[in-house]
């Protein structure tokens, strides 16, 4: 794996790490999700980023846009996009797999036992501890991506004021989101293409 | 055990049950967690196939299970076949339920990201892109802030609250494996200190 600090600064995009197989997609994904309890969302961008490097901090965050404002489960479409970029249609479908099958088979197991042992308090203790660390992971995800923001064509104190506004929408005022993706969301691509060069 | 409901399940049913989840599918933007309402207006009140009781669970459990949320679903067609009667009707309802939410939105995402990866140098395609990434952000922490604020009393909430502060603070500024963190969330509930 190249490393970054000592690459050429002419180095090509594709020196950056990628996923070497299917098989290599499908276990990525599998480890990826099987760290996910309480969701993946926290667990991906560490993983893809930071560990793998398969996306850049800015990568991630245009991706995730789609992943996001397409239908299905954000994890499931991020998981697709990056499997389907390197390897196709397989390698989305590897990917995809990889993201389910496992989780799939230990959900029902864990749905099986909760009917014999769910009326236990420590074990629901335990579910709400790990549900309170999950929550704070997933808003601290989105504090270190606001850092790619100071690359965004847009000045820094617009694309900080329109995600505090967008958490005052959702987090606060509750809005429906389909009217937060088209009205801010619009707003931000307008501004941003306004700013791009042809 | 026997189940809470027994259920007789024709082929019509099980057709209507996978036609309804395609199309809760499509309406599935920001994830299956998003069309919750209607899965159950439809399973519990239209169709009486799962109890409250079931329903609640089959999210809690996933939610706290390892992998994609979306796996509630799963569970959700386990416990209608379970009501039908039968290891394999569950194994039927897993399958029903999970090609039926998934198919439709990954067809769609993936034809999206192969278009939009073939384009992008359309200006179009970068400003949509860069131009939803303070959205995403203001998405993530708004998740964050909701899961966490979902316990309402401080009086009594506030030492789960300081557990999710401090849990975002550590992964804020450090590199420590995320299962430490959930491990110690974990003891931490399970001896009833938050």
């Amino acid at each position: 794996m190249p490393d970054p600090s000592t690459a050429p600064a002419s180095v090509l995009p594709d020196a950056q790490p990628r996923p070497d197989s299917l098989r290599d997609l499908f276990f990525s994904f599998t480890w990826l999700a099987l760290q996910g309890f309480g969701g993946v969302l926290a667990v991906i961008q560490r993983e893809m980023v930071e560990r793998k490097r398969w996306l850049t901090q800015e990568q991630f965050l245009e991706d995730w846009a789609v992943a996001q404002i397409m239908p299905g489960p954000n994890v499931v479409n991020l998981s697709l996009m990056v499997g389907g970029r390197y390897f196709g249609l397989k390698g989305a479908l590897a990917a995809l797999a990889g993201m389910l099958a496992a989780p799939l088979v230990i959900v029902l197991i864990l749905g099986v036992l909760y009917t014999h042992y769910g009326h236990y308090p420590q074990l629901a203790g335990a579910l709400r501890g790990m549900a309170a660390v999950s929550a704070g992971m997933i808003a601290a995800t989105g504090i270190k991506l606001a850092a790619a923001l100071v690359k965004h064509p847009l000045p820094l104190w617009l694309t900080l004021a329109m995600a505090a506004l967008g958490v005052l929408m959702v987090a606060v005022l509750r809005w429906p989101l389909p009217w937060i993706l088209l009205g801010l969301g619009g707003f931000g691509v307008w501004t941003t293409y306004r700013k791009l060069p042809r | 055990m026997n189940p809470p409901l027994q259920l007789v399940l024709t082929s019509a049913d099980w057709l209507n049950l996978f036609g309804h989840y395609l199309l809760l599918s499509l309406m599935s933007v920001g994830g299956a967690i998003s069309t919750t309402a209607e899965m159950h207006r439809f399973l519990v009140e239209q169709h009486g196939w799962l109890t409250q009781a079931q329903f609640n669970e089959s999210i809690a459990i996933a939610q706290a299970a390892p992998g994609p949320n979306v796996l509630f679903v799963a569970l959700m067609g386990w416990n209608v076949g379970m009501n039908a009667g039968s290891t394999a009707a569950a194994c039927l309802g897993v399958l029903i339920t999970m090609v039926g939410i998934m198919l439709p939105s990954t067809t769609l995402t993936y034809m999206a990201a192969q278009w939009g990866y073939r384009n992008r140098d359309l200006r179009a395609v970068r400003a949509f892109k860069q131009g939803m990434a303070p959205i995403v952000v203001a998405l993530l922490v708004s998740t964050g802030l909701i899961l966490g604020g979902a316990n309402h009393r401080l009086a009594t909430d506030w030492p789960i609250w300081t557990l999710s502060v401090v849990a975002g603070l550590i992964i804020w500024r450090t590199r420590i494996h995320l299962l430490w963190l959930l491990a110690a969330g974990a003891v931490l509930g399970w001896y009833q200190i938050v």
